[in-house]
Protein backbone atom coordinates (compact mmCIF):
# COMPACT_ATOMS: atom_id res chain seq x y z
CA UNK A 1 0.00 0.00 0.00
CA UNK A 2 1.29 3.44 -0.94
CA UNK A 3 0.09 6.39 1.15
CA UNK A 4 0.91 9.89 -0.08
CA UNK A 5 0.75 12.90 2.24
CA UNK A 6 -0.08 16.01 0.24
CA UNK A 7 -1.67 19.49 0.45
CA UNK A 8 -2.50 22.40 -1.81
CA UNK A 9 -0.97 24.99 0.47
CA UNK A 10 2.58 24.76 1.80
CA UNK A 11 3.35 24.63 5.50
CA UNK A 12 0.16 22.89 6.59
CA UNK A 13 1.98 20.00 8.25
CA UNK A 14 2.67 17.41 5.52
CA UNK A 15 6.10 16.55 6.84
CA UNK A 16 4.82 16.38 10.42
CA UNK A 17 2.08 13.96 9.40
CA UNK A 18 4.34 11.88 7.15
CA UNK A 19 7.19 11.51 9.64
CA UNK A 20 5.02 10.84 12.69
CA UNK A 21 2.93 8.42 10.66
CA UNK A 22 6.08 6.66 9.50
CA UNK A 23 7.11 5.84 13.08
CA UNK A 24 3.63 4.73 14.17
CA UNK A 25 2.85 2.39 11.26
CA UNK A 26 3.57 -1.32 11.65
CA UNK A 27 6.54 -2.81 9.77
CA UNK A 28 7.27 -3.56 6.96
CA UNK A 29 7.20 0.11 6.00
CA UNK A 30 9.31 2.77 4.36
CA UNK A 31 9.30 6.51 3.88
CA UNK A 32 10.09 8.33 0.63
CA UNK A 33 10.64 12.09 0.88
CA UNK A 34 9.48 13.35 -2.52
CA UNK A 35 9.47 17.06 -1.61
CA UNK A 36 12.74 17.27 -3.51
CA UNK A 37 12.91 21.08 -3.49
CA UNK A 38 12.74 21.31 0.29
CA UNK A 39 12.84 17.84 1.90
CA UNK A 40 12.55 17.95 5.69
CA UNK A 41 11.62 14.46 6.94
CA UNK A 42 15.25 13.67 7.81
CA UNK A 43 15.21 16.49 10.38
CA UNK A 44 12.59 14.59 12.40
CA UNK A 45 13.60 11.00 11.71
CA UNK A 46 17.41 11.33 11.84
CA UNK A 47 17.88 8.40 9.48
CA UNK A 48 21.26 6.77 8.99
CA UNK A 49 22.14 7.46 5.36
CA UNK A 50 24.17 4.64 3.78
CA UNK A 51 24.27 5.60 0.13
CA UNK A 52 24.09 8.78 -1.88
CA UNK A 53 23.81 8.59 -5.63
CA UNK A 54 23.77 11.44 -8.09
CA UNK A 55 20.70 11.67 -10.30
CA UNK A 56 21.10 12.65 -13.94
CA UNK A 57 18.94 13.56 -16.89
CA UNK A 58 19.92 12.97 -20.52
CA UNK A 59 20.66 15.82 -22.93
CA UNK A 60 21.70 15.78 -26.59
CA UNK A 61 25.30 15.84 -27.81
CA UNK A 62 25.70 16.47 -31.52
CA UNK A 63 28.55 14.89 -33.44
CA UNK A 64 29.71 17.78 -35.63
CA UNK A 65 31.34 15.49 -38.16
CA UNK A 66 28.08 13.70 -38.91
CA UNK A 67 25.61 16.61 -38.61
CA UNK A 68 24.37 17.80 -42.01
CA UNK A 69 22.66 20.87 -40.57
CA UNK A 70 19.17 19.80 -41.64
CA UNK A 71 17.55 21.15 -38.46
CA UNK A 72 15.17 18.19 -37.95
CA UNK A 73 16.22 18.04 -34.29
CA UNK A 74 15.16 21.63 -33.59
CA UNK A 75 11.85 21.12 -35.38
CA UNK A 76 11.25 18.10 -33.13
CA UNK A 77 12.24 19.77 -29.85
CA UNK A 78 9.27 21.39 -28.08
CA UNK A 79 11.46 22.91 -25.38
CA UNK A 80 13.90 24.94 -27.51
CA UNK A 81 16.72 22.89 -26.04
CA UNK A 82 18.30 22.39 -29.45
CA UNK A 83 18.25 25.24 -31.93
CA UNK A 84 19.64 25.30 -35.45
CA UNK A 85 20.81 28.62 -36.89
CA UNK A 86 22.23 28.65 -40.42
CA UNK A 87 23.05 24.95 -40.14
CA UNK A 88 24.88 25.55 -36.84
CA UNK A 89 23.19 24.09 -33.79
CA UNK A 90 23.13 25.23 -30.20
CA UNK A 91 22.22 22.93 -27.30
CA UNK A 92 20.73 24.27 -24.04
CA UNK A 93 20.95 21.30 -21.66
CA UNK A 94 19.01 23.08 -18.88
CA UNK A 95 15.94 23.35 -21.16
CA UNK A 96 16.05 19.68 -22.18
CA UNK A 97 13.32 17.42 -20.79
CA UNK A 98 15.12 14.30 -21.97
CA UNK A 99 12.39 13.05 -24.31
CA UNK A 100 14.88 11.65 -26.80
CA UNK A 101 13.01 13.07 -29.79
CA UNK A 102 16.07 14.65 -31.39
CA UNK A 103 17.95 11.34 -31.25
CA UNK A 104 15.04 9.59 -32.92
CA UNK A 105 14.62 12.01 -35.82
CA UNK A 106 18.24 12.76 -36.74
CA UNK A 107 18.68 11.26 -40.23
CA UNK A 108 22.47 11.05 -39.81
CA UNK A 109 22.39 9.43 -36.36
CA UNK A 110 24.56 12.31 -35.26
CA UNK A 111 22.99 12.78 -31.83
CA UNK A 112 23.88 10.82 -28.72
CA UNK A 113 22.92 11.58 -25.15
CA UNK A 114 25.09 12.84 -22.35
CA UNK A 115 24.00 13.01 -18.74
CA UNK A 116 23.67 16.14 -16.60
CA UNK A 117 23.35 16.03 -12.84
CA UNK A 118 20.27 17.68 -11.34
CA UNK A 119 20.13 16.25 -7.83
CA UNK A 120 20.84 13.33 -5.57
CA UNK A 121 19.07 10.43 -3.92
CA UNK A 122 19.96 9.56 -0.33
CA UNK A 123 19.07 6.12 0.95
CA UNK A 124 19.26 4.90 4.53
CA UNK A 125 17.30 3.48 7.41
CA UNK A 126 15.17 4.74 10.22
CA UNK A 127 13.60 2.52 12.85
CA UNK A 128 14.66 -0.57 10.82
CA UNK A 129 12.73 0.80 7.85
CA UNK A 130 14.00 2.14 4.55
CA UNK A 131 14.29 5.92 4.21
CA UNK A 132 14.80 7.58 0.82
CA UNK A 133 15.17 11.28 0.12
CA UNK A 134 15.43 13.12 -3.19
CA UNK A 135 17.31 16.41 -3.12
CA UNK A 136 17.19 18.74 -6.13
CA UNK A 137 20.34 20.77 -6.75
CA UNK A 138 19.83 24.48 -6.08
CA UNK A 139 19.35 26.32 -9.40
CA UNK A 140 17.69 23.35 -11.15
CA UNK A 141 14.14 23.90 -12.39
CA UNK A 142 12.84 20.47 -13.34
CA UNK A 143 11.90 18.15 -10.46
CA UNK A 144 9.37 15.49 -11.63
CA UNK A 145 12.05 13.12 -13.02
CA UNK A 146 13.82 13.11 -9.64
CA UNK A 147 10.50 12.45 -7.89
CA UNK A 148 9.86 9.46 -10.15
CA UNK A 149 13.34 8.17 -9.41
CA UNK A 150 12.72 8.35 -5.64
CA UNK A 151 9.41 6.55 -6.14
CA UNK A 152 11.19 3.60 -7.73
CA UNK A 153 12.00 2.67 -4.11
CA UNK A 154 8.32 1.95 -3.41
CA UNK A 155 7.91 -1.36 -1.58
CA UNK A 156 5.93 -4.23 -3.05
CA UNK A 157 4.88 -5.39 0.41
CA UNK A 158 3.96 -3.39 3.50
CA UNK A 159 3.34 0.33 3.53
CA UNK A 160 5.19 3.08 1.70
CA UNK A 161 4.64 6.63 2.96
CA UNK A 162 5.35 9.43 0.49
CA UNK A 163 5.89 13.02 1.63
CA UNK A 164 4.80 15.21 -1.30
CA UNK A 165 5.66 18.76 -2.40
CA UNK A 166 2.93 21.41 -1.96
CA UNK A 167 0.72 22.69 -4.77
CA UNK A 168 -1.37 21.17 -7.55
CA UNK A 169 1.00 21.19 -10.53
CA UNK A 170 3.35 18.69 -12.11
CA UNK A 171 5.60 17.88 -9.09
CA UNK A 172 2.55 16.95 -7.00
CA UNK A 173 1.08 14.85 -9.81
CA UNK A 174 4.40 13.01 -10.06
CA UNK A 175 4.36 12.34 -6.31
CA UNK A 176 0.74 11.16 -5.91
CA UNK A 177 0.41 9.25 -9.19
CA UNK A 178 -0.27 5.52 -8.66
CA UNK A 179 -0.65 5.93 -4.90
CA UNK A 180 -3.37 3.88 -3.19
CA UNK A 181 -4.44 6.55 -0.76
CA UNK A 182 -3.76 10.26 -0.28
CA UNK A 183 -3.85 12.06 3.05
CA UNK A 184 -4.53 15.75 2.41
CA UNK A 185 -3.32 17.98 5.22
CA UNK A 186 -5.30 21.21 5.55
CA UNK A 187 -4.86 24.10 7.90
CA UNK A 188 -7.95 25.31 9.67
CA UNK A 189 -8.05 28.83 8.15
CA UNK A 190 -9.37 30.76 5.15
CA UNK A 191 -6.20 30.14 3.11
CA UNK A 192 -6.25 26.54 4.30
CA UNK A 193 -9.78 25.96 3.04
CA UNK A 194 -9.12 27.66 -0.28
CA UNK A 195 -6.08 25.53 -1.00
CA UNK A 196 -7.79 22.36 0.26
CA UNK A 197 -10.49 22.88 -2.38
CA UNK A 198 -7.79 22.95 -5.06
CA UNK A 199 -6.17 19.82 -3.66
CA UNK A 200 -9.53 18.03 -3.54
CA UNK A 201 -10.22 18.96 -7.19
CA UNK A 202 -6.80 17.57 -8.09
CA UNK A 203 -7.41 14.24 -6.31
CA UNK A 204 -10.82 13.89 -7.93
CA UNK A 205 -9.43 14.59 -11.40
CA UNK A 206 -6.78 11.94 -10.81
CA UNK A 207 -9.36 9.47 -9.45
CA UNK A 208 -7.47 8.94 -6.21
CA UNK A 209 -8.90 7.87 -2.85
CA UNK A 210 -8.27 10.47 -0.23
CA UNK A 211 -9.12 11.74 3.23
CA UNK A 212 -8.30 14.91 5.13
CA UNK A 213 -6.31 15.67 8.27
CA UNK A 214 -7.25 19.08 9.65
CA UNK A 215 -4.31 20.67 11.40
CA UNK A 216 -4.15 23.50 13.95
CA UNK A 217 -7.85 23.31 14.69
CA UNK A 218 -9.29 25.98 16.93
CA UNK A 219 -12.80 25.53 18.28
CA UNK A 220 -13.87 28.85 16.78
CA UNK A 221 -13.02 27.99 13.18
CA UNK A 222 -15.01 25.09 11.71
CA UNK A 223 -14.93 26.09 8.01
CA UNK A 224 -12.65 23.24 6.89
CA UNK A 225 -14.59 20.60 8.86
CA UNK A 226 -17.84 21.88 7.41
CA UNK A 227 -16.47 21.81 3.89
CA UNK A 228 -15.43 18.16 4.35
CA UNK A 229 -18.83 17.23 5.73
CA UNK A 230 -20.65 18.90 2.84
CA UNK A 231 -18.40 17.25 0.30
CA UNK A 232 -18.60 13.87 2.05
CA UNK A 233 -14.84 13.68 2.44
CA UNK A 234 -13.65 11.57 5.40
CA UNK A 235 -11.88 13.59 8.10
CA UNK A 236 -9.19 11.20 9.30
CA UNK A 237 -8.00 13.31 12.20
CA UNK A 238 -8.29 16.77 13.71
CA UNK A 239 -5.14 18.04 15.37
CA UNK A 240 -5.78 20.82 17.86
CA UNK A 241 -3.82 24.08 17.74
CA UNK A 242 -1.10 23.41 20.32
CA UNK A 243 1.79 25.73 21.10
CA UNK A 244 3.76 22.81 22.60
CA UNK A 245 3.44 20.90 19.32
CA UNK A 246 4.63 23.94 17.33
CA UNK A 247 7.63 24.34 19.63
CA UNK A 248 8.55 20.64 19.47
CA UNK A 249 8.32 20.89 15.69
CA UNK A 250 10.64 23.90 15.71
CA UNK A 251 13.26 21.78 17.51
CA UNK A 252 12.92 18.97 14.98
CA UNK A 253 11.24 16.59 17.41
CA UNK A 254 8.63 13.98 16.58
CA UNK A 255 5.34 14.97 18.20
CA UNK A 256 4.53 11.35 19.08
CA UNK A 257 7.72 11.21 21.17
CA UNK A 258 7.41 14.42 23.14
CA UNK A 259 3.91 15.89 23.17
CA UNK A 260 1.42 14.14 25.48
CA UNK A 261 -1.57 12.71 23.62
CA UNK A 262 0.00 12.73 20.14
CA UNK A 263 1.02 9.05 20.12
CA UNK A 264 -2.66 8.15 20.58
CA UNK A 265 -3.71 10.64 17.88
CA UNK A 266 -1.33 9.13 15.34
CA UNK A 267 -2.13 5.52 16.28
CA UNK A 268 -5.72 6.38 15.54
CA UNK A 269 -4.71 7.99 12.23
CA UNK A 270 -2.87 4.79 11.22
CA UNK A 271 -5.96 2.71 11.96
CA UNK A 272 -8.19 5.13 10.05
CA UNK A 273 -5.97 5.13 6.97
CA UNK A 274 -5.72 1.33 6.90
CA UNK A 275 -9.49 1.06 7.36
CA UNK A 276 -10.26 3.63 4.63
CA UNK A 277 -7.93 1.81 2.27
CA UNK A 278 -9.51 -1.60 2.88
CA UNK A 279 -12.93 -0.01 2.68
CA UNK A 280 -12.32 1.52 -0.75
CA UNK B 1 10.84 50.75 -10.94
CA UNK B 2 11.65 48.61 -7.95
CA UNK B 3 10.40 45.10 -7.40
CA UNK B 4 10.23 43.16 -4.14
CA UNK B 5 9.62 39.42 -4.34
CA UNK B 6 8.50 37.63 -1.16
CA UNK B 7 9.62 34.00 -1.04
CA UNK B 8 10.42 31.45 1.66
CA UNK B 9 11.62 28.06 0.45
CA UNK B 10 9.32 26.39 2.95
CA UNK B 11 5.61 26.87 2.45
CA UNK B 12 3.24 28.46 4.92
CA UNK B 13 5.68 30.84 6.59
CA UNK B 14 3.51 33.93 5.95
CA UNK B 15 4.47 35.17 2.47
CA UNK B 16 0.95 36.15 1.46
CA UNK B 17 0.14 37.91 4.74
CA UNK B 18 3.32 39.96 4.37
CA UNK B 19 2.84 40.76 0.68
CA UNK B 20 -0.71 41.99 1.33
CA UNK B 21 0.52 44.15 4.20
CA UNK B 22 3.29 45.66 2.07
CA UNK B 23 0.72 46.53 -0.59
CA UNK B 24 -1.29 48.35 2.08
CA UNK B 25 1.74 50.17 3.51
CA UNK B 26 3.14 51.27 0.18
CA UNK B 27 -0.08 53.02 -0.85
CA UNK B 28 -0.05 52.38 -4.58
CA UNK B 29 1.83 49.47 -6.10
CA UNK B 30 1.37 46.91 -8.81
CA UNK B 31 0.75 43.65 -7.00
CA UNK B 32 1.34 40.22 -8.49
CA UNK B 33 0.56 36.79 -7.09
CA UNK B 34 3.17 34.46 -8.54
CA UNK B 35 2.10 31.46 -6.46
CA UNK B 36 0.04 30.21 -9.39
CA UNK B 37 -0.42 26.77 -7.80
CA UNK B 38 -2.17 28.03 -4.67
CA UNK B 39 -2.92 31.71 -5.19
CA UNK B 40 -4.27 33.11 -1.92
CA UNK B 41 -3.50 36.81 -2.19
CA UNK B 42 -6.86 37.61 -3.75
CA UNK B 43 -8.54 36.39 -0.57
CA UNK B 44 -7.02 39.36 1.24
CA UNK B 45 -7.03 42.04 -1.46
CA UNK B 46 -10.53 41.34 -2.91
CA UNK B 47 -9.58 42.27 -6.47
CA UNK B 48 -12.17 43.26 -9.03
CA UNK B 49 -11.33 41.39 -12.23
CA UNK B 50 -10.98 43.67 -15.29
CA UNK B 51 -9.40 41.32 -17.78
CA UNK B 52 -9.17 37.54 -18.02
CA UNK B 53 -6.92 35.65 -20.44
CA UNK B 54 -6.49 31.93 -21.01
CA UNK B 55 -3.01 30.55 -20.45
CA UNK B 56 -2.19 28.43 -23.46
CA UNK B 57 0.96 26.46 -23.16
CA UNK B 58 2.38 23.47 -24.92
CA UNK B 59 0.50 20.59 -26.45
CA UNK B 60 -0.84 17.22 -25.44
CA UNK B 61 -0.83 14.00 -27.43
CA UNK B 62 -4.19 12.33 -28.16
CA UNK B 63 -4.37 8.98 -29.96
CA UNK B 64 -7.23 8.59 -32.44
CA UNK B 65 -8.68 5.27 -31.39
CA UNK B 66 -9.98 4.35 -34.83
CA UNK B 67 -6.64 4.89 -36.53
CA UNK B 68 -4.47 3.10 -33.91
CA UNK B 69 -3.20 -0.26 -35.18
CA UNK B 70 -1.89 -1.27 -31.76
CA UNK B 71 1.80 -1.43 -32.71
CA UNK B 72 2.90 0.12 -29.39
CA UNK B 73 5.59 2.39 -30.87
CA UNK B 74 4.23 5.29 -28.81
CA UNK B 75 4.59 3.30 -25.59
CA UNK B 76 8.10 2.10 -26.46
CA UNK B 77 9.30 5.59 -27.24
CA UNK B 78 7.56 7.57 -24.49
CA UNK B 79 9.97 8.36 -21.69
CA UNK B 80 7.32 9.84 -19.40
CA UNK B 81 5.25 6.74 -18.75
CA UNK B 82 2.30 8.52 -20.34
CA UNK B 83 1.04 5.75 -22.63
CA UNK B 84 -1.21 3.02 -21.32
CA UNK B 85 -1.95 -0.24 -23.08
CA UNK B 86 -5.50 -1.55 -23.00
CA UNK B 87 -5.40 -5.23 -23.84
CA UNK B 88 -8.35 -6.60 -25.76
CA UNK B 89 -9.30 -10.25 -26.20
CA UNK B 90 -8.92 -11.48 -29.75
CA UNK B 91 -7.86 -8.07 -31.06
CA UNK B 92 -4.75 -5.94 -31.05
CA UNK B 93 -4.19 -3.72 -27.99
CA UNK B 94 -5.39 -0.17 -27.83
CA UNK B 95 -3.06 2.57 -26.66
CA UNK B 96 -4.17 5.72 -24.84
CA UNK B 97 -2.33 8.78 -23.52
CA UNK B 98 -2.61 9.80 -19.89
CA UNK B 99 -2.82 13.56 -20.34
CA UNK B 100 -1.60 14.24 -16.78
CA UNK B 101 1.66 12.43 -17.54
CA UNK B 102 2.12 13.69 -21.11
CA UNK B 103 5.03 16.13 -21.31
CA UNK B 104 3.95 17.35 -24.73
CA UNK B 105 7.27 16.35 -26.29
CA UNK B 106 5.65 15.13 -29.51
CA UNK B 107 7.80 12.01 -29.88
CA UNK B 108 4.77 9.70 -30.26
CA UNK B 109 3.16 12.16 -32.68
CA UNK B 110 6.21 12.09 -34.88
CA UNK B 111 6.98 8.37 -34.70
CA UNK B 112 3.48 6.89 -35.01
CA UNK B 113 3.56 4.91 -38.30
CA UNK B 114 -0.14 5.60 -38.86
CA UNK B 115 -0.06 9.32 -38.00
CA UNK B 116 -2.77 8.43 -35.50
CA UNK B 117 -1.72 10.89 -32.79
CA UNK B 118 -3.23 14.37 -32.67
CA UNK B 119 -1.35 17.13 -30.90
CA UNK B 120 -3.74 19.93 -29.90
CA UNK B 121 -2.69 22.98 -27.92
CA UNK B 122 -3.43 22.83 -24.23
CA UNK B 123 -5.07 25.43 -22.02
CA UNK B 124 -3.13 25.32 -18.78
CA UNK B 125 -4.97 27.91 -16.74
CA UNK B 126 -5.85 31.57 -16.85
CA UNK B 127 -4.45 34.89 -15.77
CA UNK B 128 -6.19 38.07 -14.71
CA UNK B 129 -5.62 41.78 -14.34
CA UNK B 130 -7.65 43.29 -11.51
CA UNK B 131 -8.16 46.44 -9.54
CA UNK B 132 -7.59 46.55 -5.76
CA UNK B 133 -7.67 49.32 -3.17
CA UNK B 134 -3.86 49.32 -3.27
CA UNK B 135 -3.35 49.38 -7.03
CA UNK B 136 -3.59 47.04 -10.02
CA UNK B 137 -3.09 43.34 -9.41
CA UNK B 138 -2.04 40.55 -11.75
CA UNK B 139 -2.84 37.02 -10.69
CA UNK B 140 -3.38 33.61 -12.21
CA UNK B 141 -4.60 30.13 -11.69
CA UNK B 142 -2.72 27.17 -13.11
CA UNK B 143 -4.95 24.33 -14.26
CA UNK B 144 -4.77 21.22 -12.12
CA UNK B 145 -1.77 19.10 -12.86
CA UNK B 146 -0.49 21.51 -15.47
CA UNK B 147 3.07 21.95 -16.58
CA UNK B 148 4.92 25.15 -17.20
CA UNK B 149 4.01 26.99 -14.04
CA UNK B 150 7.27 28.90 -14.57
CA UNK B 151 5.97 30.18 -17.89
CA UNK B 152 2.72 31.37 -16.29
CA UNK B 153 4.71 33.08 -13.53
CA UNK B 154 6.72 34.90 -16.21
CA UNK B 155 3.53 36.07 -17.92
CA UNK B 156 2.14 37.38 -14.62
CA UNK B 157 5.37 39.17 -13.78
CA UNK B 158 5.85 40.68 -17.23
CA UNK B 159 2.29 41.95 -17.21
CA UNK B 160 2.88 43.52 -13.78
CA UNK B 161 6.01 45.26 -15.09
CA UNK B 162 4.16 46.51 -18.15
CA UNK B 163 1.33 47.97 -16.07
CA UNK B 164 3.82 49.62 -13.70
CA UNK B 165 5.52 51.31 -16.64
CA UNK B 166 2.27 52.34 -18.32
CA UNK B 167 0.80 53.84 -15.17
CA UNK B 168 4.09 55.14 -13.87
CA UNK B 169 3.86 53.18 -10.62
CA UNK B 170 7.28 52.86 -9.03
CA UNK B 171 6.87 49.69 -6.98
CA UNK B 172 5.95 46.10 -7.85
CA UNK B 173 5.21 43.72 -4.96
CA UNK B 174 5.30 40.02 -5.73
CA UNK B 175 3.88 37.22 -3.61
CA UNK B 176 6.11 34.30 -4.56
CA UNK B 177 5.68 30.53 -4.56
CA UNK B 178 7.28 28.08 -2.11
CA UNK B 179 10.18 25.83 -3.11
CA UNK B 180 13.33 26.54 -5.10
CA UNK B 181 12.62 25.18 -8.59
CA UNK B 182 10.96 26.38 -11.80
CA UNK B 183 8.24 28.79 -10.52
CA UNK B 184 10.57 30.32 -7.91
CA UNK B 185 13.35 30.84 -10.43
CA UNK B 186 10.81 32.50 -12.77
CA UNK B 187 9.63 34.73 -9.89
CA UNK B 188 13.01 36.11 -8.85
CA UNK B 189 15.26 36.37 -11.92
CA UNK B 190 16.08 40.03 -12.49
CA UNK B 191 14.18 41.29 -9.42
CA UNK B 192 15.57 44.28 -7.52
CA UNK B 193 15.09 42.58 -4.16
CA UNK B 194 14.01 39.34 -2.56
CA UNK B 195 12.57 39.08 0.94
CA UNK B 196 12.86 35.63 2.47
CA UNK B 197 10.33 34.88 5.23
CA UNK B 198 11.67 32.29 7.66
CA UNK B 199 10.06 30.62 10.62
CA UNK B 200 12.43 29.78 13.48
CA UNK B 201 12.30 26.00 13.12
CA UNK B 202 14.93 23.50 12.01
CA UNK B 203 12.89 22.88 8.84
CA UNK B 204 12.62 26.63 8.25
CA UNK B 205 16.38 27.09 8.58
CA UNK B 206 17.11 24.13 6.30
CA UNK B 207 14.84 25.51 3.59
CA UNK B 208 16.07 29.09 4.04
CA UNK B 209 19.67 28.02 3.47
CA UNK B 210 18.73 26.44 0.15
CA UNK B 211 16.72 29.43 -1.00
CA UNK B 212 19.51 31.88 -0.03
CA UNK B 213 21.91 29.82 -2.15
CA UNK B 214 19.44 30.34 -4.99
CA UNK B 215 19.24 34.14 -4.58
CA UNK B 216 23.05 34.28 -4.38
CA UNK B 217 23.25 32.17 -7.52
CA UNK B 218 21.14 34.78 -9.32
CA UNK B 219 22.94 37.65 -7.52
CA UNK B 220 19.76 39.25 -6.19
CA UNK B 221 19.97 41.52 -3.11
CA UNK B 222 18.27 39.61 -0.31
CA UNK B 223 16.54 40.62 2.91
CA UNK B 224 15.47 38.19 5.59
CA UNK B 225 12.77 38.39 8.22
CA UNK B 226 11.64 35.93 10.86
CA UNK B 227 7.97 35.20 11.35
CA UNK B 228 6.54 33.82 14.62
CA UNK B 229 9.90 34.42 16.31
CA UNK B 230 8.69 33.43 19.81
CA UNK B 231 8.15 29.89 18.57
CA UNK B 232 11.85 29.30 19.14
CA UNK B 233 13.77 32.39 20.33
CA UNK B 234 17.06 30.49 20.27
CA UNK B 235 16.81 29.52 16.59
CA UNK B 236 15.44 33.02 15.80
CA UNK B 237 18.59 34.50 17.39
CA UNK B 238 20.83 32.20 15.39
CA UNK B 239 19.10 33.15 12.12
CA UNK B 240 19.45 36.85 12.94
CA UNK B 241 23.14 36.54 13.79
CA UNK B 242 23.82 34.39 10.73
CA UNK B 243 21.94 36.55 8.22
CA UNK B 244 24.83 38.82 7.28
CA UNK B 245 27.37 36.06 6.72
CA UNK B 246 24.74 34.20 4.68
CA UNK B 247 24.59 37.24 2.38
CA UNK B 248 21.26 38.69 3.52
CA UNK B 249 20.20 41.91 5.22
CA UNK B 250 18.23 41.26 8.39
CA UNK B 251 14.90 43.09 8.17
CA UNK B 252 13.26 42.20 11.48
CA UNK B 253 11.25 39.77 13.56
CA UNK B 254 7.49 39.36 13.51
CA UNK B 255 5.51 38.27 16.53
CA UNK B 256 3.56 35.00 16.76
CA UNK B 257 0.19 36.66 16.88
CA UNK B 258 -3.32 35.28 16.46
CA UNK B 259 -4.40 38.51 14.77
CA UNK B 260 -2.61 37.27 11.62
CA UNK B 261 -5.13 34.44 11.20
CA UNK B 262 -7.94 36.73 12.34
CA UNK B 263 -7.05 39.26 9.60
CA UNK B 264 -6.88 36.44 7.05
CA UNK B 265 -10.32 35.18 8.05
CA UNK B 266 -11.65 38.71 7.79
CA UNK B 267 -10.04 39.13 4.38
CA UNK B 268 -7.91 42.20 5.15
CA UNK B 269 -4.14 42.83 5.44
CA UNK B 270 -2.67 42.25 8.91
CA UNK B 271 -1.46 45.85 9.15
CA UNK B 272 -4.98 47.08 8.55
CA UNK B 273 -6.31 44.74 11.23
CA UNK B 274 -3.72 45.79 13.82
CA UNK B 275 -1.98 43.94 16.66
CA UNK B 276 1.63 43.22 17.66
CA UNK B 277 2.47 41.48 14.35
CA UNK B 278 1.14 44.51 12.43
CA UNK B 279 3.64 46.75 14.23
CA UNK B 280 6.48 44.37 13.43
CA UNK B 281 5.51 44.15 9.76
CA UNK B 282 5.61 47.97 9.51
CA UNK B 283 9.20 47.91 10.76
CA UNK B 284 10.16 45.17 8.32
CA UNK B 285 8.73 47.22 5.43
CA UNK B 286 10.66 50.31 6.58
CA UNK B 287 13.87 48.28 6.57
CA UNK B 288 13.14 46.93 3.11
CA UNK B 289 12.54 50.45 1.80
CA UNK B 290 15.81 51.60 3.35
CA UNK B 291 17.70 48.69 1.81
CA UNK B 292 16.07 49.37 -1.54
CA UNK B 293 17.25 52.99 -1.51
CA UNK B 294 20.81 51.86 -0.84
CA UNK B 295 20.63 49.58 -3.90
CA UNK B 296 19.32 52.31 -6.14
CA UNK B 297 21.85 54.93 -5.03
CA UNK B 298 25.02 53.54 -6.71
CA UNK B 299 23.11 52.96 -9.94
CA UNK B 300 22.11 56.63 -9.95
CA UNK B 301 25.74 57.75 -9.54
CA UNK B 302 26.82 55.58 -12.46
CA UNK B 303 24.11 57.10 -14.64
Amino acid sequence: MIVAVASGKGGTGKTTIASNLAVCLPRPKRLLDCDVEEPNCHIFLNPEIDTTERFTLPFPIVDETRCNGCGECSVMCRYNAIVTLQSKHLVFPELCHGCGGCVEVCPENAITEGQREIGSIHTGTHDHALFVQGLLDVGQALCPPLIYAVKRHTATNGITVIDCPPGTSCPVIAAVKKCDYVVLVAESSTFGLHDLRLAVDTMRKLNLNFGVVINRVSSADRQVAEFCRNEQIPVLLEIPEDRKAAEAYSRGQLLVDVVPGFRELFDRLCERILAEFHHS
Amino acid sequence: MKEVVVISGKGGTGKTSLAASFAYLNGTSVIADCDVDAPDLYLVLSPEIKRLEPFKSGRVAVIRKDDCIGCGTCMDKCRFDAVREIRRIGRESLFVIDSFSCEGCGVCVRLCPQDAVDFPGRICGEWMVSETRYGPMVHARLAIGAENSGKLVSIVRNEAHRIAEDLNISCVIIDGPPGIACPVIASITGASMVLIVVEPTLSGVHDMERVITLTEHFKIPTCLCINKWELNPQIAGEIKRGAKSAGATFAGMISYDSSVTAAQNKGIPVVEYGGPAAQDIRKVWQNIEKRMESIEAPAAIEA
